[in-house]
């Protein structure tokens, strides 16, 4: 028998404690306490509300019930109307904080009218309340999460980064958008927005969530990285100089064209004008009169 | 220039003649009146001063582009534009504008600026020319005699004529003449993954979500960083990767399987509801990828040509004819996505022979 | 008349004119320098805003070939790759053709480059813009009637060339945007029937898009086109000297004189002025609006498009024809015949240029007019012409919308397939609409025209008879402006001869005569002639109230009215 160390060494009190009625209980609670602090450490970010959101959420939920169940329903499940069951509003099950963020944060939800589309318009609610709907939408379902801020800080970009953001968003982006971003044409009265004065966070959580008819480009195709030197080389563009002068709005050959006529044709042909005018006259009877007639001519 | 006498009214060539005065007579050139700047010295010299003024100004600016070339640095910015551009821009164009001015004032101010008259001259020979042209052009056709020498007259038309064909043969190599086989295929083969544009990572059906669409080439076309396995592999470069891509690059779209109508025989072509279809535009070639992802339809910025992926890519709107070809998907054995083989159906814009192959 | 110069002593004796009298003798003996100065030193031109719309389009090519010229000293005219290593930070260390690396370094590293490659750009849509407005002229006024239908048939192939230098010239950078441009050019060669894909082959060297297509149009951009330009033009100018200008109708002005300032010293100080100012204004423009920002489109990459894709402004109204067509494609004997690219792309630009170069010699067919016109018609008084012309416009113009009919959706807020659809009909319906309108418009101003001779015009003032008729004045007009509006020529329907003459001897009657018949009909029904020498003085000795006003009127000296419309007594 080898018991010398447990009798005296300092195991000696955990052994009493092994032979506590209440041992085998406590076993339990540290083992589930383990494994469940351990899920929580490791399991993918997706924005499930856990307990501590919960006022956060009940507070969105309060929101979401004033401002949005009307046309999403009052659990969030979406509203079908009209023939072929088409959407009124759709459902948010699985739509994520990030959609929430992006649609509430740049005004576009509450829409205020149906549409082609939801324009932007002025955002209507603080930033907190913004945060508590994105909190219970992201109740509702796994779905897409409000981004960490190092992939939406731009700043310290590399020239590697920024050259690659502009071969991406040249690829993926400037068919609907323009090359710098200033929007275009989509059939039926939809459009591509601008995307002058859109926020990094914004941008990524657009390309995440896929707005409206806008494309999903999920993290797992441009990864988080790349969608960051996307942003970087948008904003870099938005923020460079229009070199050459008035930039026109950035829509190329056809402002370019209005221009050529409204200014440059315009200008020239009031120099014909000017060039073979017949000018003032001075006839025989003003020259008789005053000097002063003729000053004024 | 002749001084041929005419009436004013005779109208010359074919064509009825009008009467005098109908109905009203030419009252002859109207009277000119002198401008003030011809009878107010005070005028006279405003206006001059006005013109030197101008030129001299035109000087001080050419000197402040020469100046402002060199001081003005490439980096600084004025009302969000180039400085330096705009600065010798607004120097050199005030000057030249001031020195066009103040020629043009000059002269509508200063000089003499009398109308005259200047009468027209026949705009066709003079008989008398005609007649000795005539002469001439017999004399040396007569004194050449070709009119009597068919046989030289003919050959050297012939000889002549001829030299035409070597002036558009040496014009073949401009180009190689295309085979139906080069018009038809793609670097596209079966078991070729098909890859991210620009970052070159192949793709996993899981990585798509329902609504995404992915901008995608084949993986011959990106470096692997080594440059002997490149070769190995037949990875292109420069030239050879632009000519393949015009007319490889893809799209990967995912919708919900439900809502996907494929054609006959091509029930099999997607991955979980993951469709490829060719990114260049059958109209006339453009890349597309304005996908509308609630709607299922791909827009082509440039003539709008809209094509429903959901439906074998038919052709919705716009110019273009023949629907958006679709490449046959599979997976590899480490689960990424592949083609299944090249385009059954022509890619890009149609051309003359390509229904004969 | 205005005082004649200051007696200037001959030029031989002042002191200038010794100085230069051996170099000008030691010229003259060697190029008959006196009598070019005879010929061309006191030449008459006209004085009218529209005589210079020609002239713009002159300075704006010295002004193509002097910054062009710049250009050239840097700009590379090749495909191969090349890492960018300049200035601008954005498409550092991005792969790219040496013409697309070589016009980013124009713009940013090269001083006053961005300013020569937007002189450039601008003056070259000025150009085009100009000859366009130019060839508007033209038409619109008769003035490619005999003895200028060479002159016409020159400005026409000048017009095309134009459009086609234009095109290569912004496409040698390489940038997206004319990358696309060159994609969609590739796909309008291969709708050519049978030999597209060949001809494609030979233009870019093989598949699209090559290495080779920027060295050629290189070449065609500063050598072949330039070169036949110069040509064409000296030959245009050479013309015009040997025409004279023509000239508007009006007192003093015939068909057999020219009126106007002579070339030195007013002319040209006039037109040299203008060089400077249309230089001037092309490089103010340069300075303050931004054209071709080729480094935010990025390189050519034939996976890459951005929305709002145009060509240049002279080449939207062709974008739109490709816009609008309806997607026809045909295969015939097993040979696929593109109609909705062949047609508008090709064949479109085909017809306009032989409906251009025909016109004259059509409607010298149509109204049997075979003499020398120097005197240019008011555009009212051809009034199917004048319509004809504005109905090309308008289709001109409609199709050119159709063009950027993606911007005007977004600037609009409008569906670009409505626009589309819109576009399909208003292109045939608007210029039949835009044909009757200008019509009426022409035939309403002549007749007003008509009226002013013969009862002078409208005074504005209304006098009541006394047993309560109101009437309104007419003030007669000068001899002079009674003149310009009358000077045109009458003009009537050519009449078919009668097939049977009094003999009873038939002679029939042609088919192509009666197709002129109509044709002549249809130019010259409508048309309000000129009064003749009878009607009008039989409208000034009208002896009914109120003409018998108008002598009253006369005896009283009307001398106009006061501000509050009372006639002011001598």
């Amino acid at each position: 028998m080898h018991l010398p160390l447990i009798r005296r060494g300092p195991l000696r009190r955990v052994s009493s404690w092994r032979r506590h009625r209440l041992a085998g209980v406590a076993v339990v609670l540290v083992a589930l306490s383990a494994v469940g602090g351990a899920y929580a450490a490791f399991a993918p970010d997706t924005a499930t509300a856990d307990s501590s959101q919960s006022d956060l959420v009940q507070e969105g939920r309060k929101l979401f019930l004033v401002g949005c169940s009307s046309c999403h329903g009052l659990n969030g499940e979406g509203v079908l109307a009209g023939e072929a069951n088409r959407n009124y509003g759709p459902s948010l099950v699985g739509a994520g904080a990030a959609a929430v963020d992006f649609q509430v944060g740049t005004g576009r939800m509450p829409m205020s009218q149906p549409g082609p589309q939801a324009l932007q318009k002025k955002v209507t609610y603080t930033p907190e309340e913004i945060e508590a709907l994105s909190a219970y939408v992201a109740s509702l379902g796994p779905g897409p999460a409000i981004p960490p801020d190092e992939y939406t800080d731009i700043s310290g970009i590399s020239q590697e980064q920024l050259t690659e953001g502009g071969e991406f968003f040249r690829t993926n982006c400037t068919a609907c958008h323009n090359s710098v971003g200033a929007g275009g044409a989509l059939p039926s009265g939809r459009f591509a927005p601008t995307l002058r004065g859109v926020t990094p966070r914004h941008m990524y959580e657009a390309m995440v969530t896929g707005p409206q008819q806008m494309p999903i480009f999920s993290d797992a195709v441009i990864t988080p990285e790349d969608k960051r030197s996307i942003i970087a080389y948008v904003k870099a563009v938005e923020a460079q100089p229009d070199h050459g002068g008035f930039a026109l709005g950035g829509f190329g050959p056809v402002s370019e064209g209005v221009v050529v006529f409204l200014v440059g044709m315009a200008a020239l042909v009031a120099a014909t004008i000017w060039i073979t005018a017949h000018g003032a006259r001075v006839t025989d009877k003003t020259a008789k009169a005053s000097t002063d007639s003729e000053a004024d001519r | 220039m002749s001084d041929e006498d005419r009436p004013d009214e005779l109208a010359r060539g074919g064509g009825e003649l009008e009467p005098v005065g109908d109905p009203i007579p030419d009252p002859g050139l109207p009277e000119e009146f002198p401008r003030p700047t011809d009878v107010d010295p005070a005028l006279e010299r405003r206006a001059e001063l006005q013109v030197a003024g101008a030129f001299g100004l035109a000087t001080l600016l050419t000197l402040g582009f020469c100046v402002a070339y060199f001081a003005i640095p490439k980096e600084k910015t004025i009302f969000g534009w180039d400085a330096s551009n705009f600065t010798l821009g607004m120097t050199l164009g005030g000057a030249l504008l001031l020195i066009g001015a103040g020629a043009v004032q000059w002269a509508r101010q200063l000089m003499h600026n009398e109308e005259i008259v200047e009468e027209r001259h026949p705009i066709e020979s003079p008989e008398e020319d005609r007649e000795i042209a005539l002469d001439m052009i017999t004399v040396s056709a007569a004194e050449s005699e070709l009119g009597r020498r068919k046989m030289i007259r003919n050959s050297l038309l012939g000889s002549l004529a001829v030299l035409g064909l070597p002036a558009v043969i040496v014009l073949r190599d401009l180009g190689p003449i295309p085979s139906d086989e080069e018009l038809r295929r793609t670097v596209w083969v079966k078991g070729m993954r098909v890859v991210n544009d620009v970052a070159g990572t192949p793709i996993r059906a899981s990585d798509l979500e329902i609504g995404q669409l992915v901008n995608a080439q084949p993986a011959v076309l990106v470096p692997t960083g080594d440059p002997e396995k490149d070769k190995a592999i037949g990875v292109l470069h420069g030239v050879e990767l632009l000519d393949a891509k015009a007319r490889a690059a893809v799209i990967l779209v995912r919708m919900v399987p439900d809502e996907i109508n494929p054609p006959p025989g091509r029930e099999d072509w997607g991955v979980n509801g993951i469709l490829c279809y060719s990114k260049i535009c059958t109209h006339v070639g453009c890349p597309i990828s304005l996908w509308e992802h609630q709607t299922h339809k791909v827009l082509c910025p440039c003539h709008q040509s809209t094509f429903d992926l959901a439906d074998g890519g038919k052709v919705t709107f716009g110019p273009a004819h023949r629907p958006l070809p679709q490449l046959q998907l599979g997976v590899d054995a480490e689960g990424y996505l592949i083609a299944m083989g090249d385009f059954v159906d022509p890619v890009g814009p149609s051309y003359p022979q390509m229904e004969r192959d | 008349m205005t005082d004649s110069p200051t007696v200037q002593k001959p030029i031989q004796e002042t002191k200038t004119g010794r100085a230069a009298a051996g170099p000008v003798k030691w010229l003259d003996e060697r190029v008959r320098l006196a009598t070019l100065v005879k010929v061309f030193g006191r030449k008459v031109f006209p004085d009218h805003p529209t005589f210079l719309l020609g002239e713009i389009a002159l300075w704006s090519f010295v002004v193509l070939l002097l910054s062009g010229t710049f250009l050239t000293f840097w700009f590379i005219p090749s495909q191969g790759e090349v890492i960018y290593n300049g200035s601008y930070a954005p498409l550092r260390g991005l792969e790219m053709s040496e013409a697309y690396a070589s016009t980013l370094d124009l713009s940013f590293d090269v001083r006053g480059g961005l300013l020569m490659r937007q002189i450039h750009h601008w003056s070259a849509m000025l150009f085009i813009a100009a000859i366009t407005i130019h060839m508007l002229r033209m038409f619109f006024t008769g003035a490619f009637r005999r003895p200028r239908e060479i002159n016409w048939l020159i400005g026409v192939t000048i017009f095309m060339l134009v459009i086609v230098e234009g095109f290569a010239g912004y496409s040698l950078p390489d940038d997206l945007l004319s990358g696309t441009g060159l994609r969609i050019a590739e796909g309008l060669m291969r709708s050519i029937p049978i030999v597209g894909a060949y001809i494609s082959y030979f233009v870019f060297g093989g598949e699209f898009p090559g290495d080779a297509l920027v060295a050629r149009l290189y070449i065609v951009h500063v050598l072949l086109i330039p070169g036949i330009l110069l040509a064409l033009i000296t030959l245009h100018l050479i013309l015009v000297f040997y025409h004279k200008h023509t000239q508007w109708p009006g007192a003093g002005r015939t068909e057999n004189n020219v009126v106007g300032p002579p070339m030195l010293p007013i002319y040209a100080a006039k037109a040299g002025g203008f060089f400077f100012i249309v230089f001037g204004v092309t490089t103010v423009m340069s300075a303050l609006f931004q054209i071709n920002a080729v480094w935010n489109y990025g390189p050519y990459n034939p996976a890459e498009v951005t929305a709002g894709s145009q060509p240049d402004w002279y080449m939207g109204w062709l974008e739109g024809g490709l816009r609008i067509m309806p997607n026809w494609e045909s295969t015939i004997f097993g040979w696929t015949f593109s109609w909705n690219i062949f047609v508008p792309g090709v064949l479109l630009f085909g017809v306009l240029l032989t409906v251009l170069a025909i016109y004259p010699f059509v409607e010298r067919w149509v109204t049997g007019d075979d003499r020398e016109h120097h005197l240019l018609q008011r555009p009212r008084n051809a009034p199917i012409r004048t319509s004809l012309g504005v109905a090309g416009i308008t289709a001109y113009g409609l199709l050119w919308a159709a063009g950027g009919n993606d911007i005007l959706a977004v600037w609009f807020h409008l569906s670009i397939y409505e626009i589309t659809w819109f576009m399909r009909f208003a292109v045939f319906i608007g210029p039949v609409i835009a044909f009757i309108v200008t019509k009426r418009i022409c035939i309403g101003l002549q007749r007003k025209d008509r009226d002013i001779v013969l009862h002078g015009f409208e005074s504005g003032i209304i006098t009541r008879s006394p047993d309560g008729e109101y009437t309104e004045r007419h003030q007669p007009v000068s001899p002079v402006e009674a003149y310009r509006l009358s000077e045109h020529e009458r003009v009537s329907v050519a009449e078919l001869p009668e097939e049977f003459d009094e003999n009873g001897v038939r002679a029939p009657v042609r088919r192509v005569d009666k197709v002129r018949a109509k044709a002549s009909h249809f130019y010259f029904a409508d048309v309000v002639n000129k009064p003749t020498r009878a009607e009008l003085e039989e409208a000034q000795h009208h002896g009914d109230g109120e003409h018998a006003e108008l002598e009253a009127a006369e005896d009283e000296g009307f001398t106009g009215v006061t501000e509050t419309g009372v006639p002011k007594s001598t």
